[in-house]
C-alpha cells in the first residue's frame, strides 16, 4: 500500500495539484470565481456534453463489437489464436496521427466503404466512434476473455443438465461471473475515449472538441491555466462519477469462483453456432483491425514504380546525412523497448501491490485509493507533464530532463490497467486457500507465492502487456517531456510526418510498420513466458 | 504486513535499478541539473520544439572550437515548448531557448524569461529581423507560411493557379483550398494573419466569410492537410487527395524535390506569392542559466555563418545574415517572397486569442 501511495503521491496528485492550484490562484489570492465563469461558458458545456456522450457511446460500441471475440478468444482453439490476440493488441500502440491515415483509407473519400457503398464517414462521429473501437478492442478482449478462460465450464454444464437453456445457463451462471471483468473493461474504455484526443481531432475534423483538447490547448497553446485548471477540475469530477458508479455496480458482484487452468477450458468449435461466432469474429477482426493496418503496411513498400523495400532502406541512410533531428530506427526500436521495459517494470511493482492491498481490505478509504488509481487515464497528458515541469525542478528530485521520467509518466497509465486487470481475477481467488495456507504455517509472502501466483499468473501477463503496449506507443506526455535526445518510435514517426516530401512520407509508414511488428512480436514473447513451475490446478 | 513493506520497499528499489541499467544507454555522461562539480561547466544546454536540427559535423566543429558540449532538448511544438519556458522561469531547464517566433514574442517578452544579450556579428544580420530593440532575443531564421498548389492539376485543367489571397475567393477556385485549424496549428494561425495583414483588423472577418462560401476545408494539421488532403504531395496521392490547393510554407517545394523518390527535375507543386505570412524565429539566453558563458557562445554559433548555411536543409528555413548564401535546392525550386504579409508583434499579443475564438466561430463551427 505504502509503495503505490508514494508512487501517486509524488508522480500524479502533487504535480496535478501544483498546476491546478497555479491556475487558481494569483497574487490576490485563490480565484475560485473562475470556476463559474468557465462553467459558465456555453462552448465548455458543449465540450463537456459532447465528450461524455461520445465516451459512452464508443464504450457500448467496443462492448457490443468486442465480447464475442473475449469469447471465442478464451473458449475456442483455432490456428494462430496465439499471433491474433497480438495483433489486435498493435492498434493500442499505433499513434492517433497514422491511426487517422489507415481509418480514412477505409472511411474517408475514395476509400474503402466509399468504393463499395459510396459510404462516407470522415468528419462523423461514427469515424470517431469507430475509430474508438479499433483501438479498444483488445482491451475488452483481454479483459473479459482473461477471466473467461480461467471460469469452469462445468459450472455452466450444470446448469444445463438441471434443465436451463443454453441462454438461460449463460445468463445466470456466466454473466454474474464475469462481470466484474466486464465492467473493469467498460471502465477503461470509457477513461480512454473521454479523454480521446488525436482520434477525435483528426477524424471528426476541427468541429469536434473534448474537454481534452480544450485543456491542451488552454495549457500549451494560449497559456491560459485558470481555464485549464477549471478544465481539469471539471475532469476530475466527471471521472469520479464514473467510478462511483462502477465501484458500486461491481463490489456487490466480486465473488469467489472457482478458476482452473485456461488452457483446459478451451476447444475446438463445435456444431455450426460456435464455427459461425468464429468466423463472425474473424470477418470483424480482418476488416475492423487487419484492414486499416494493412493500408499502413501496403503504403510502406509502395515505392515509385512498383513495390519494393526502398522506404526500410531509407531508413537505415538517416544517419549518414546526419543531425540531431533523425535517428537510425535501429536506436529508436531500442528507445523504445528501454523505455517499454522500465515503464511496464514499474507499473507492474505498483500496480501489483496496489491490486494486492485493494483485495485484503475492504473500506471507504480503500474504495478511494482504487479510484486515485484509475485517475490517471482521465487526466490530461499536458496537465501531468507541465505539473511535472514546476514541481520536479528541485534536487534531490530534479527529474525534468531525466530519462527516468518518461517510464515514470508512461507507467501512470500503465497501472490502472495493471490494476484493472488483476483486481477481478485476485477478488474471485477464495480466501480460504489462503487461511488454509496461513494456518499451516505459510507466511503471508509464502501463501501468495502458492495460492493467488499460480492463479493469477495469466492475469499478469494481460497486464504487463498492456503496461508494454501503452508505454511503446505513448505519445502525448513523451513529447512534453524534454530529454536527451533519444526519440522513440511514435516521436521519430510523427517528426517524418511533419515534413514533406515522398521519401519522409514512405519513411514514416515504414517505421510505423516496424513498430506494429516490434508490438506484435513483444506481445507474442511475453504470452510464451512461462514460470519453470507448472501451475498448480485445483 | 511490515514485512511486506520491506519488501515491497526492496523491490522498488530493485525495480528502479533494473530500469536504470536498461536505459543508461547514452545516458552516462549526463550529470543531472544542479550538480555541477566544475565552476565553469563544460555542458550548455539548447531548449527547443522539436523541428530543430543541425548537421552532426557542424555541431561538432562547434564543440570543438568552444571546448562546449552541446546537449539539445527538445519539448513539443513551438507553442508548448515556450510556455513550459514560462513555467519554469527563473529556473530554466537549459541556458538557450531556440523557436520563439514573431507571433508568440510579445508573450516571451512579457513574461521577461530571457536575459539581454547581443550576439557578437548581430551585424550581419539584416536589421528588419531585429524587432528588440534591447537584445533579450536574436533573430536566427526565417521562413514564409504560403499556398502551395499542385501543377500538374491546374495544368490538366488549362487553368491558371491562384497568386494572391483576393484569387482564392474566385468562383474558379471553388472547393480548392485546405488549410489547418488556425487554434492548433502554426502554418493555420500564420494564414489567419496573412489575411489580417491584408485586410486589416476589421477586413479579415469578412475575406473568411467568402473564402468560407467558396468551399474552404479546415483540417487539424498540417500533416493531415499536407499528406492526406492536398492532391500535389506524396501522401495525398497515394490518399487520394483531392485538394490542389493547401496552406503550406514557401520552402514546401524544394523539400519535394529533395525528398523524392527519384528526385525530380522539377518541383510538383509552387507557390502562390501573394498569400504569404513570414514568420521569424528567434533565440535567447534563458534568464538563470546555469551556464551564462556557454549560452553566449552558442548564441553567437546561431548566427554564425556555418550555422545559418546549414539550416536551410537541415529545417527549411532561410537565414537571416546578410553574407549566408542558399544551397542550390533553394536558389533552384524555391522563390524569393517579395512582399509577405505582417502584423505587428505587439497586435498579434493582444488580439491573437480574441481573432482565433472569432475564427473558429466563423469558419470551424
Amino acid at each position: 500500500m505504502a509503495v503505490p501511495l508514494v508512487f501517486f503521491g509524488l508522480f500524479f496528485a502533487y504535480p496535478v495539484a501544483a498546476i491546478v492550484g497555479r491556475g487558481l490562484k494569483t497574487d490576490d489570492g485563490w480565484q475560485f470565481g473562475r470556476i463559474g465563469e468557465v462553467l459558465a461558458r456555453p462552448d465548455i458545456a458543449d465540450v463537456l456534453w459532447f465528450t461524455t456522450w461520445q465516451a459512452l457511446a464508443s464504450t457500448a460500441l467496443t462492448l457490443v463489437i468486442a465480447l464475442p471475440a473475449a469469447y471465442v478468444f478464451a473458449r475456442l482453439d483455432f490456428p494462430g489464436k496465439q499471433l491474433l490476440r497480438a495483433v489486435v493488441t498493435v492498434p493500442f500502440v499505433l499513434p492517433t496521427v497514422v491511426v487517422g491515415t489507415a481509418f480514412l483509407a477505409l472511411v474517408g473519400r475514395g476509400g474503402l466503404m466509399d468504393e463499395l457503398w459510396g459510404v462516407r464517414l470522415d468528419t462523423t462521429v461514427w469515424a470517431i466512434l469507430l475509430a474508438h473501437v479499433f483501438f479498444n478492442y483488445a482491451v475488452v478482449v483481454r479483459t473479459v476473455g482473461g477471466l473467461w478462460a480461467q471460469l469452469d465450464p462445468r459450472q455452466e454444464e450444470a446448469a444445463r443438465v438441471l434443465g436451463a437453456g443454453r441462454f438461460a445457463a449463460w445468463r445466470h451462471v456466466t454473466l454474474p461471473a464475469l462481470a466484474p471483468a466486464v465492467a473493469a473493461a467498460s471502465l477503461m474504455v470509457f477513461l480512454f475515449t473521454f479523454s480521446s484526443f488525436g482520434v477525435v481531432q483528426i477524424l471528426g475534423g476541427p468541429s469536434y472538441s473534448t474537454l481534452e483538447v480544450e485543456v491542451y490547448r488552454q495549457t500549451a497553446q494560449f497559456l491560459d491555466l485558470s481555464t485549464a485548471a477549471v478544465l481539469t477540475m471539471v475532469q476530475f469530477a466527471a471521472i469520479g462519477g464514473v467510478l462511483a458508479v462502477h465501484a458500486r455496480t461491481v463490489r456487490r458482484r466480486e465473488t469467489a469462483l472457482r478458476l482452473v487452468d485456461p488452457a483446459r477450458t478451451a476447444h475446438r468449435p463445435r456444431g455450426w453456432a460456435q464455427s459461425a461466432l468464429l468466423g463472425g469474429v474473424l470477418l470483424t477482426i480482418a476488416l475492423l483491425i487487419v484492414l486499416p493496418l494493412g493500408v499502413l503496411v501496403e503504403r510502406s513498400f509502395d515505392v515509385p514504380g512498383g513495390y519494393g523495400f526502398g522506404f526500410y532502406r531509407a531508413l537505415q541512410d538517416t544517419g549518414a546525412g546526419g543531425g540531431t533531428f533523425l535517428v537510425p530506427p535501429l536506436e529508436a526500436i531500442w528507445n523504445s523497448l528501454q523505455y517499454a521495459l522500465a515503464a511496464t517494470a514499474i507499473a507492474l511493482l505498483v500496480g501489483g501491490l496496489a491490486a494486492a492491498a485493494l483485495t485484503r481490505r475492504a473500506g471507504r478509504f480503500v474504495r478511494g485509493f482504487d479510484a486515485l488509481l484509475m485517475l490517471p487515464l482521465g487526466v490530461s497528458a499536458v496537465t501531468v507533464g507541465f505539473g511535472f515541469l514546476i514541481t520536479l525542478d528541485e534536487p534531490p528530485l530534479d527529474l525534468r530532463t531525466s530519462w527516468i521520467l518518461v517510464p515514470l509518466a508512461q507507467a501512470l497509465v500503465g497501472v490502472p490497467f495493471v490494476v484493472r486487470t488483476m483486481l477481478p481475477v485476485l477478488r474471485a481467488v477464495d480466501a480460504r486457500l489462503r487461511e488454509a495456507a496461513a494456518v499451516l504455517g505459510a507466511s503471508p509472502l509464502r501463501a501468495w507465492r502458492e495460492v493467488d501466483l499460480p492463479l493469477v499468473r495469466r492475469a499478469l501477463l494481460i497486464a504487463a502487456g498492456f503496461a508494454f503496449a501503452v508505454s511503446l506507443g505513448e505519445f502525448g506526455a513523451t513529447v512534453f517531456i524534454a530529454r536527451p535526445d533519444r526519440p522513440t518510435l511514435p516521436v521519430a514517426v510523427a517528426r517524418l510526418l511533419g515534413r514533406a516530401g515522398e521519401l519522409n512520407y514512405g519513411q514514416a509508414m515504414a517505421l510505423s510498420t516496424i513498430l506494429m511488428l516490434v508490438c506484435a512480436v513483444s506481445l507474442l514473447v511475453l504470452e510464451r513466458l512461462r514460470p519453470d513451475k507448472t501451475s498448480g490446478e485445483f | 504486513m511490515s514485512t511486506t513493506k520491506k519488501l515491497a520497499g526492496a523491490a522498488l528499489a530493485a525495480a528502479l535499478g533494473v530500469a536504470t541499467l536498461s536505459a543508461c544507454g547514452g545516458d552516462a555522461k549526463d550529470k543531472s541539473a544542479g550538480s555541477s562539480d566544475a565552476p565553469k561547466s563544460k555542458t550548455v544546454t539548447l531548449v527547443s520544439h522539436d523541428s530543430f536540427n543541425v548537421t552532426d559535423t557542424v555541431l561538432k566543429e562547434f564543440e570543438q572550437q568552444s571546448g562546449y558540449t552541446v546537449k539539445v532538448l527538445k519539448s513539443g511544438d513551438a507553442g508548448a515548448a515556450l510556455n513550459q519556458e514560462i513555467l519554469t522561469k527563473g529556473s530554466p531547464r537549459g541556458d538557450v531557448f531556440f523557436g520563439v517566433d514573431n507571433t508568440l514574442l510579445s508573450r516571451a517578452l512579457d513574461n521577461g524569461i530571457f536575459t539581454p544579450y547581443e550576439a557578437k556579428g548581430l551585424a550581419g544580420v539584416k536589421p528588419e529581423y531585429v524587432l528588440d530593440k534591447e537584445h533579450r532575443v536574436t533573430p536566427i531564421d526565417s521562413g514564409d507560411i504560403c499556398v502551395n498548389y499542385d501543377k500538374a492539376y491546374f495544368a490538366d485543367k488549362k487553368l491558371a493557379p491562384p497568386q494572391t489571397l483576393d484569387d482564392l475567393v474566385k468562383p474558379e477556385y471553388k472547393n480548392l483550398l485546405v488549410t489547418e485549424n488556425a487554434a492548433t496549428s502554426s502554418p493555420g494561425l500564420g494564414f489567419l494573419l496573412a489575411s489580417v495583414g491584408k485586410y486589416g483588423e476589421e477586413g479579415w472577418k469578412d475575406y473568411w466569410s467568402k473564402l468560407k462560401a467558396n468551399g474552404v476545408e479546415v483540417v487539424d494539421g498540417w500533416e493531415q492537410a499536407y499528406n492526406e488532403r492536398f492532391s500535389g504531395s506524396a501522401g495525398g496521392k497515394k490518399a487520394k487527395g483531392d485538394r490542389p490547393l493547401v496552406v503550406s510554407y514557401a520552402s514546401s517545394p524544394p523539400v519535394e524535390v529533395l525528398y523524392g523518390e527519384p528526385q525530380p527535375a522539377e518541383a510538383p507543386t509552387g507557390v502562390s506569392t501573394g498569400t504569404c505570412f513570414r514568420q521569424t524565429e528567434f533565440a535567447g539566453l534563458l534568464k538563470g542559466a546555469k551556464n551564462e558563458e556557454g549560452g553566449k557562445a552558442l548564441l553567437d554559433f546561431l548566427i554564425s555563418k556555418k550555422f545559418q548555411e546549414d539550416m536551410p536543409l537541415q529545417m527549411f528555413v532561410n537565414p537571416v545574415t546578410k553574407d549566408a548564401s542558399l544551397p542550390e535546392l533553394f536558389t533552384k525550386h524555391g522563390v524569393v517572397i517579395e512582399k509577405p504579409e505582417n502584423v505587428a508583434p505587439e497586435s498579434i499579443a493582444k488580439n491573437r486569442d480574441q481573432w482565433v475564438k472569432a475564427w473558429t466561430s466563423l469558419v470551424v463551427k
